[in-house]
């Protein structure tokens, strides 16, 4: 049996250690792996972790997949530091992407500068209004956060698709399910040519900027850090539960809206119902390694992105599956919650007995 | 004559802070032994001791004429003394039966196990359906659970502590009842509590303790209430302080306030009245968790949706008010718990002092908090309330209880209060830091601010205040003057 005992001091270098130990042993745990699946265990490492940053085309891919990652973790990171525990990325971003989309659709095929701050700022709410109704709901009626915010993630995806089904369907589009290619006003501007790399990049960067003046230097981050360190605290310091509940869930949900119209319209340019890929969850690793701190975030964001695109990189030259890249991600959050139980806890072997 | 279990010259010391002092006790054959004493008395360190989760400094014990040094609770409990705690310590999501069977050794089975039960359960009468989750029991069920693990070890000492405070006055009888069963059949029971009333019914003897002191063996049955109080509480009022002038000006007025507490086991409020005026000190004592802590809320602010009744700051109504909303009128707060609540050990000074700070636009702009002036005030507050820490830096929890404890007055009479609320202002603080604090509130109150202060030290509200109340279930009683006030009154009053 094993017996875990809170350690009193923990080491000031955990902050690094801890991340660094889980890559560690996630890349040692799939070097073993390759093996048992008879591949050459160095060359399948190279081509996922090392080869896509050798090119132009793998480092635009980096910016595009990394992009959504971390706008929706520096969210999920606001919530996680003040306790609230928002599942449900996923369906706001889906949420952000559907409205940002149907309000570029709703202007084809007007042209201005105007349209996607408009789809942006319709997205942003949406989203946190999605987010909101489990905040609404823990507020009101101490519900799980965790249940209804993932919960209602299923009822965005199936929302998305009812859309892309039904009215949002492309007139010219052979009865596919999938909406008109957005117009040229409702595109984000491609920050190297002939690449797919975009501007919402630049948007993320400015992002972690932001996220971590508000953590350190503004009143709202104060609060949230004293929330996530005594609820009694919150209140005698004049903010309520219930504020940091709703403040968490409109930062994350806002966020994670945004992080869908940048990618309906970035890469991908249309509403079709595949939009939801996962990096709503993938997101919550990313936060987690990242140690919610927004320069980690923007660290781990790249190394989460870096996962799907050598994913692909094996699939194609390895003849691995596909798999490997959601293996990959899950060892590592297994790794990373096995060292933060191992420096917050001192962990020894006891045999079974009862004591006081 | 030969006793079950002797204690003799019982030292134990925290720090500066001598818990036991020599003490020595004696336990015979079914005799129900009262341990009495105030909070902080050094009641829950001797038993602690006796029961193996505490080493005494020096002193020794014999059990049985043998001496007797438990290494720990186990040790304790295979020779035969069980106790019960005030808190209990059960798995919530387990049945009773589960929870019962963790406490077996390991060769125990179930069937003996059940067989005792079933045995215990006739003789005492403690019904209860063992296929229970624990979570679903009411506070006096989960006593019973606590009381059968402890029969089943058939103890031959039950250490109680406070065991009524979780029984309604039904439960209560039935519970003596049961205790003098026990004792009839030849169980010792220690029994600690500062219930006098229940003493005097229950038991035979009583040892009382005063800042870790015996100060008296008796029998409770013979002596009167007002007799034990002053044993349990102490006579000499050290007034050497000097008292503000008071100026016949209300400040605060409390009109016959009602809260009805929505927590379970929660006190409420009622019948509160009280004013207090300009440069006076207004104390409210009371045994623990008779509503203090509701009280404090109410008056901060931390509840603010008082309808029956008013609460009136400079005649104005403010039941309303957020606690904020109060600081801005100039009140502040110092409630009694430093980690979690008045203080967060893991910040900073400098973000202590923001924590009751962030509605004073000094503090910052535009949402973007003045980190500079923030340093600059927490380095005020250690320098001219003696602060020792390493500097403004420094984690709350690198501190002393009494050299936080000195921040965080500090931190709200800095801001130049017309009002201070403070709830036990110097508990678990060293005399030398208590000493500091009831300087810096009676400078104050000099300077023509007035102070509420809410404690169960009724020596400290003696010394410092110039009138005082007793609450008891969440009752507010007439107001004395401290200087004249008498043990008997207290007792009378905590009774009620």
């Amino acid at each position: 049996m094993f017996k875990l005992e809170k350690k009193a001091n923990i080491d000031k270098s955990s902050v690094f250690m801890v991340p660094l130990s889980a890559i560690g042993c996630s890349l040692i745990f799939v070097f073993i792996l390759f093996i048992l699946l008879g591949k050459n265990p160095t060359l399948a490492l190279f081509i996922i972790f090392i080869e896509p940053l050798l090119s132009v085309f793998g480092i635009s891919e980096l910016i595009v997949k990394s992009t959504p990652l971390i706008i929706i973790a520096l969210g999920l990171s606001f919530g996680f530091r003040a306790g609230v525990w928002n599942i449900g990325a996923e369906g706001q971003y889906t949420i952000g992407a559907l409205s940002g989309g149907a309000t570029i659709l709703a202007f084809y095929p007007m042209s201005g500068l105007w349209l996607l701050p408009v789809a942006f700022l319709v997205a942003i709410i949406s989203g946190a209004l999605w987010g909101m109704i489990p905040g609404i709901l823990k507020a009101k009626f101490n519900t799980n956060e965790i249940l209804v915010s993932l919960m209602l993630t299923y009822v965005a995806i199936l929302f998305l698709s009812a859309m892309v089904y039904g009215p949002l369907k492309d007139p010219d589009g052979f009865n596919f399910p999938e909406s008109r290619l957005f117009h040229d006003s409702g595109i984000l501007p491609i920050i190297f040519h002939g690449t797919r790399a975009h501007v919402g990049f630049l948007i993320a960067i400015f992002l972690v900027v932001m996220m971590h003046f508000l953590l350190t230097r503004h009143m709202v981050g104060f609060f949230i850090k004293v929330s996530g360190e005594s609820p009694r605290a919150l209140l005698f310091s004049g903010k309520s539960r219930n504020q940091i509940i709703y403040l968490s869930f409109i930062i994350c949900g806002g966020l994670a809206g945004l992080a869908g119209v940048i990618e309906v319209s970035g890469p991908i340019g249309q509403l079709v119902p595949a939009i939801p890929v996962g990096y709503g969850f993938t997101a919550i690793i990313v936060a987690f390694l990242g140690r919610l701190n927004p320069v980690g975030i923007f660290l781990a964001g790249l190394l989460l992105a870096l996962t799907y695109i050598g994913g692909e990189a094996a699939q194609i030259k390895l003849g691995l599956p596909n798999a490997i890249t959601g293996v990959f991600q899950g060892v590592l959050l297994f790794f990373l919650l096995a060292a933060d139980a191992y420096t917050k806890y001192k962990i020894s072997l006891v045999n079974i007995r009862w004591k006081i | 004559m030969t006793y079950l279990l002797e204690i003799a010259g019982i030292t134990k010391s925290f720090l500066d802070i001598k818990a036991n002092n020599n003490i020595s006790l004696k336990l015979k054959e079914g005799e129900i032994h009262a341990l009495l004493g105030e909070n902080g008395a050094g009641k829950s360190t001797l038993v602690k001791i006796i029961y193996g989760i505490l080493k005494p400094d020096s002193g020794k014990m014999l059990l049985n004429g043998e001496e007797y040094n438990p290494e720990n609770p186990d040790f304790a409990r295979k020779q035969g003394i069980g106790m019960v705690f005030q808190h209990f310590s059960l798995f919530e999501s387990l049945s009773v039966i589960d929870n019962l069977m963790l406490g077996q050794d390991e060769h125990v089975s179930r069937l003996t196990v059940m067989d005792q039960l079933s045995y215990i359960k006739d003789e005492y009468d403690l019904y209860l359906d063992l296929n229970k989750t624990v979570a679903t029991l009411s506070a006096g069920e989960k006593q019973k659970v606590e009381i059968m693990r402890c029969l089943l070890q058939d103890p031959k000492i039950i250490i109680l502590d406070e065991p009524t405070s979780v029984l309604n006055p039904e439960e209560v009888k039935k519970f003596f009842h049961f205790l003098k069963k026990l004792s009839s059949e030849g169980v010792v029971i220690l029994y600690i509590s500062h219930k006098l009333q229940e003493i005097k019914e229950l038991c035979d003897f009583a040892t009382i303790l005063r800042n870790g002191n015996v100060v008296k063996y008796c029998d409770p049955k013979i002596l009167s209430i007002n007799e034990l109080a002053k044993f349990m509480i102490g006579k000499d009022i050290n007034q050497s302080y000097k008292l503000s002038e008071v100026e016949d000006i209300d400040v605060m007025n409390i009109n016959n306030i009602k809260y009805n507490n929505p927590e379970l086991y929660g006190i409420s409020l009622q019948e509160i009245n009280f004013n207090v005026q300009k440069g006076e000190i207004f104390g409210i004592a009371g045994i623990a968790g008779n509503g203090q802590s509701e009280l404090m809320k109410v008056l901060s602010g931390e509840i603010n949706n008082i309808k029956q009744g008013s609460i009136l700051f400079h005649g104005k109504e403010i039941n309303y008010l957020s606690i904020n909303d109060r600081r801005k009128k100039g009140m502040v707060f110092i409630p009694e718990d430093r980690s979690g609540h008045g203080a967060i050990g893991n910040f900073s000074l400098i973000d202590n002092l923001l924590l009751t700070n962030l509605w004073d636009v000094d503090f910052f702009k535009n949402g973007v908090i003045d980190y500079i002036y923030s340093a600059k005030k927490t380095k005020e507050v250690i320098d001219e309330f003696n602060v020792i820490c390493k500097d403004e830096n420094s984690l709350a929890s690198s501190l002393s209880g009494g050299n936080l404890q000195k921040f965080v007055v500090g931190r709200e009479i800095l801001k130049g209060p017309d009002i201070i609320v403070c709830e036990q202002p110097t508990w678990g603080v060293d005399i030398g830091s208590a000493n500091m604090i009831h300087d810096f509130l009676l400078d104050k109150a000099r300077m023509g601010a007035t102070i509420i202060i809410i404690s169960q030290d009724i020596d400290e509200l003696r010394k410092i205040c110039h009138r005082m109340a007793i609450i008891s279930n969440g009752k507010l009683s007439k107001i004395y003057d401290a200087s004249s006030i008498t043990s008997e009154n207290i007792a009378i009053e905590m009774a009620k």
